[in-house]
C-alpha cells in the first residue's frame, strides 16, 4: 500500500486508519518540519498500520523508529519543538501512554506558557485508544479525561475518516500541543473522504444527526454506539440528536448548548469511566448555561467505573444502544407538556 | 562481537568507555603540563568571583523575604562556570532549578535568571536569545529535551551541541537512562554532566546507587564516562570542552560525573545538620574552588592583589544592582496567567480572563461580589 498524494482529488471509501496515513503523509509532504516518532512506526507501518509505507516515502529521519521508551520519545519531541520542528509521536496504545505523562502534564502542555509563548509546543501526540477490539488488559484504556483536565493541551478524537484526516491535518498545523485520541474499534471503519474539503478547525462540534426529541453528546468511538441508538428510538416515536464533540478542548459551548435548548433534553455518552470523567464536564456546562430549557437533569451513559474488563466481560463495560434508550426513556417524559405531543 | 550486530565500542578507533580510577584534575598538576592559557584561567577566575558573591547576595535576599526560595551552589561554582564557559554561542545549555550561576555564565541578566525563584513568573529570560531552556524543575525531565534539540540541530545540519545539568540523586531517575540510551542511539551531540554533591537534598549517594561511580553508567549505554575534580574549574571546564568537541565532530554523546560538594543547605528552607556533619563540610571547605583557583593563580603570578580586587568589585556592583533591582516589588499582570497557555485564548479562558478583569476592577475590599 503506497499513501496517495494530495494531488488526488474526489471523495473516496477509505478506512479511518487509511486516512491518518494520508494525513500524515500530506504533512510531511507539505512541510519538512513534520517528524514522525514512535515505536514500529517505522518499517513495520506501526502495529495498526496508520504509518504504513512513511518510512519507505520519507526516510529514516523524517519517519523515526525511537528506542522503546515513551518518556523519552515524548521528552525528545519536545526539545525538537524547541528547535522549530513539528513531532508527531504515536504512543502505541492508550495505557503505554503513561510514562510519557509527566512530560506532557510537566512541559509539553506548560512550555509555552512558561516561556511567555517563547517556546511553543507545535507537536501531536496521537493514542490509539478506547475498548471494542478485544485487546487484553493494558489495551483499552479510555484516558481522555487525564488529558483534558491538563491546561496547555488541546484533546481532539475524529469519529469518521473525514474528520480523522482533516482534523490531524489542522493538529499538526497547530502551534499548540495537540492530544490526538484514535479510536480503535473505528480504525477500519469505512467512510467517504475528499482529502481536498476544507479542514474542520479544532474547537468545533458537529451535529451528525438533526433531531428534536433529545440531544446525544458523544465522541470518537460511541458516535456510531449513538447513531445506532438514535435510528432504534425512532420505533419508540423519540426523534434523537445526535452532536459529535471532535474537540474536547477546545470544547464547543455554543453547538452543543443550542442543540439542548433546541430539545430540553441531554444525554453525555461515553466509553469512559464516568466518576470524575468527561461526561460530568459536559453535564455541568449543559446545566450551567441551559437550566431553564432543561426539562430533566443531564444524564450520563459512561463505562463502568471499574478497572477496564478483561475482553470476554468488556461488552457489559462498553455504552451499547440499550443502555442509551434506557437514559433517555428516563428524561421525565411525563413531566414536559411539550413531551406529551411525541 | 554479537552476531546479533556490531556494538558501538567495538568499532576501530572507538574510545575507552570506563572512567578513570581517579577524578581528573589539572590546578593540582605539575604547572607545564596542563593546558592552561592564562587569559582563560583568568576569565573562569572572575566568573568564579562573581558566581560566589551571586550566590551569597540571592540568599541573602531570600532571607529578606525578596526571593520565595534559592537552592545554592556555593561550593560548586566551578562546575557551573566551568562547563557553562566551555560552551559556544550558538550551543544550549538545559540547567536545572539549582544551576543559577551557569545561566549567568550565558549572559542572562542576573534578575531574570531569578524569576522562578521570585516568583513573579516561571522563567524570566529568553530562551531562544541565550541558547537556554528554562531552569528546570521535576528532575532530569529536562535531559530528553537536550537530546531532541541536539538531534533536530544535527538533521538541520547546524553546528549545535546541549549541555544537560543534572545533580546525583537524579541519575536514579527514569528520564535520566532514557535520555542517554536515545542520546547514545542517536549519536547525538550531547555532553551530560552529573554535578555528584554527595546528596540528593538529605540521602547520600550511598542509598541513590550501587554503581562504582555514575560516570560507569555510560558503559550500559555505549558512550563514555568520565570523571572530574568538580571543584577544579580548570578541569571541568576542558573535560567539558573536549566532550563537546567529540560530539560536535559527531562522535554522539558523554557522560561527565564532576565530585563537588553543597556547602549550604539544598535551599534556604532546608537544614542541613540533619544529615550531614561538620567535618564532612570542614573538609570540603578545605577544597574550596575559589580558594583553589586563586591559589593556583597566585602561585604561577598570573593573579595579584590588584586583579583580585578588581574582580571583587565588580562581583560587588553585580550584587548591589541585584539588591536594588529585588528591594522593588514586582507588580506581575494577572491577565497574563491568560495569554499564553494557548496560541490564543479558548472561550472560556476568555470568559475568566474578564471574571478576573471584573475582580480587579472592583478591589479586594469592596465587598462586591462578581460570581
Amino acid at each position: 500500500m503506497s499513501p496517495a498524494s494530495t494531488a488526488t482529488t474526489g471523495a473516496r471509501e477509505t478506512t479511518l486508519a487509511k486516512a491518518l496515513n494520508l494525513a500524515l503523509h500530506d504533512a510531511l509532504a507539505a512541510d519538512d518540519r513534520v517528524h514522525l516518532l514512535g515505536e514500529d512506526i517505522g518499517t513495520l507501518g506501526g502495529v495498526f498500520r496508520v504509518t504504513d509505507g512513511l518510512a519507505a516515502a520519507f526516510g529514516d529521519d523524517r519517519v523515526t523508529d525511537t528506542p522503546l521508551a515513551e518518556a523519552g520519545i515524548l521528552g525528545t519531541a519536545v526539545g525538537m519543538a524547541m528547535y522549530g520542528l513539528r513531532p508527531v509521536v504515536e504512543m502505541q496504545f492508550d495505557a503505554f501512554a503513561y510514562p510519557a505523562f509527566e512530560q506532557l502534564a510537566g512541559h509539553v502542555a506548560k512550555m509555552r506558557n512558561r516561556t511567555r509563548g517563547a517556546l511553543p509546543m507545535p507537536l501531536t501526540v496521537r493514542v490509539p485508544y478506547g475498548g471494542g477490539i478485544g485487546g487484553v488488559e493494558h489495551h483499552s484504556d479510555a484516558s481522555e479525561a487525564y488529558y483534558a483536565h491538563t491546561p496547555g493541551l488541546h484533546v481532539v478524537t475524529p469519529a469518521t475518516p473525514a474528520d480523522a484526516y482533516g482534523l490531524l491535518r489542522a493538529a499538526i498545523a497547530s502551534d499548540d500541543p495537540v492530544v490526538f485520541l484514535e479510536p480503535k474499534r473505528l480504525y477500519w471503519a469505512k467512510d467517504l473522504l475528499d482529502p481536498a474539503r476544507p479542514v474542520p478547525p479544532i474547537g468545533t462540534a458537529a451535529v451528525r444527526r438533526p433531531g428534536t426529541s433529545a440531544t446525544l453528546v458523544t465522541y470518537g468511538p460511541s458516535v456510531p454506539v449513538c447513531l445506532a441508538a438514535a435510528e432504534a428510538a425512532r420505533a419508540e416515536g423519540w426523534d434523537l440528536e445526535v452532536v459529535d464533540l471532535r474537540s474536547l478542548v477546545p470544547f464547543d459551548d455554543e453547538t452543543v448548548c443550542a442543540s439542548v435548548r433546541r430539545t430540553g433534553r441531554a444525554v453525555v455518552v461515553h466509553e469512559a469511566q464516568g466518576f470524575a470523567g468527561f461526561g460530568a464536564e459536559v453535564a455541568a456546562r449543559v446545566t450551567e448555561r441551559c437550566f431553564h430549557h432543561l426539562h430533566a437533569p443531564v444524564l450520563r451513559v459512561t463505562g463502568l467505573d471499574i478497572p477496564y474488563p478483561p475482553p470476554l466481560l468488556e461488552q457489559h463495560h462498553l455504552p451499547d444502544p440499550d443502555r442509551i434508550l434506557d437514559a433517555v426513556a428516563r428524561l421525565q417524559w411525563d413531566t414536559d407538556p411539550a413531551g406529551e405531543a411525541l | 562481537m554479537t552476531t546479533l550486530g556490531t556494538r558501538p565500542h567495538d568499532a576501530p578507533g572507538a574510545v575507552a568507555l570506563l572512567p578513570g580510577p581517579e577524578p581528573r584534575t589539572l590546578l593540582d598538576a605539575p604547572h607545564g603540563t596542563a593546558p592552561l592559557d592564562p587569559a582563560l584561567l583568568l576569565r573562569l577566575h572572575r566568573w568564579l568571583v562573581r558566581g560566589r558573591r551571586y550566590n551569597q547576595q540571592a540568599t541573602a535576599l531570600t532571607k529578606q523575604g525578596r526571593l520565595a526560595v534559592y537552592p545554592s551552589t556555593t561550593g560548586q561554582e566551578a562546575c557551573q562556570i566551568g562547563a557553562a564557559l566551555a560552551l559556544e554561542d550558538r550551543d544550549w545549555l538545559f540547567p536545572t532549578y539549582r544551576d543559577t550561576l551557569a545561566v549567568l555564565a550565558r549572559g542572562v541578566d542576573p534578575v531574570e535568571v531569578l524569576t522562578l525563584l521570585r516568583g513573579d513568573w516561571h522563567s524570566g529570560y529568553d530562551p531562544l536569545a541565550h541558547r537556554t531552556a528554562p531552569l528546570c524543575t521535576p528532575l532530569a525531565t529536562q535531559l530528553p529535551h537536550a537530546v531532541g534539540l541536539a538531534r533536530a540541530a544535527r538533521l538541520k545540519g547546524d553546528d549545535v551541541v546541549t549541555l544537560a545539568m543534572v545533580g546525583d540523586g537524579a541519575t536514579s531517575e527514569g528520564d535520566f537512562h532514557e535520555a542517554l540510551n536515545f542520546a547514545a542511539v542517536w549519536k547525538a551531540p550531547v555532553v551530560f554532566l552529573v554535578q555528584n554533591n554527595g546528596y540528593a537534598i538529605s540521602v547520600p549517594l550511598a542509598k541513590q546507587t550501587a554503581a562504582p561511580s555514575l560516570a560507569h553508567k555510560a558503559v550500559g549505554y555505549g558512550m563514555p564516562g568520565l570523571l572530574v575534580d568538580g571543584n577544579d574549574v580548570a578541569a571541568v571546564h576542558q573535560t567539558v570542552r573536549e566532550a563537546a568537541d567529540r560530539a560536535r565532530a559527531g562522535h554522539g554523546p558523554t557522560l561527565v560525573e564532576a565530585l563537588t560538594y553543597r556547602i549550604d543547605a539544598h535551599t534556604n528552607a532546608d537544614d542541613a545538620t540533619r544529615y550531614r556533619d561538620d567535618g564532612e563540610v570542614a573538609a570540603w571547605r578545605r577544597r574550596d574552588p575559589l580558594a583553589r583557583m586563586e591559589r593556583h593563580l597566585r602561585e604561577r603570578g598570573l593573579l595579584d592583589d590588584a586583579e583580585a580586587e578588581r574582580a571583587a568589585a565588580e562581583a560587588e556592583a553585580m550584587a548591589a544592582a541585584l539588591r536594588a533591582a529585588l528591594a522593588v516589588d514586582p507588580r506581575p499582570d494577572p491577565t497574563d496567567l491568560f495569554d499564553h497557555v494557548y496560541r490564543r485564548p479558548t472561550a472560556q479562558l476568555r470568559a475568566q480572563r474578564a471574571l478576573l478583569e471584573r475582580e480587579s476592577a472592583a478591589g479586594p475590599d469592596t465587598g462586591e461580589t462578581n460570581r
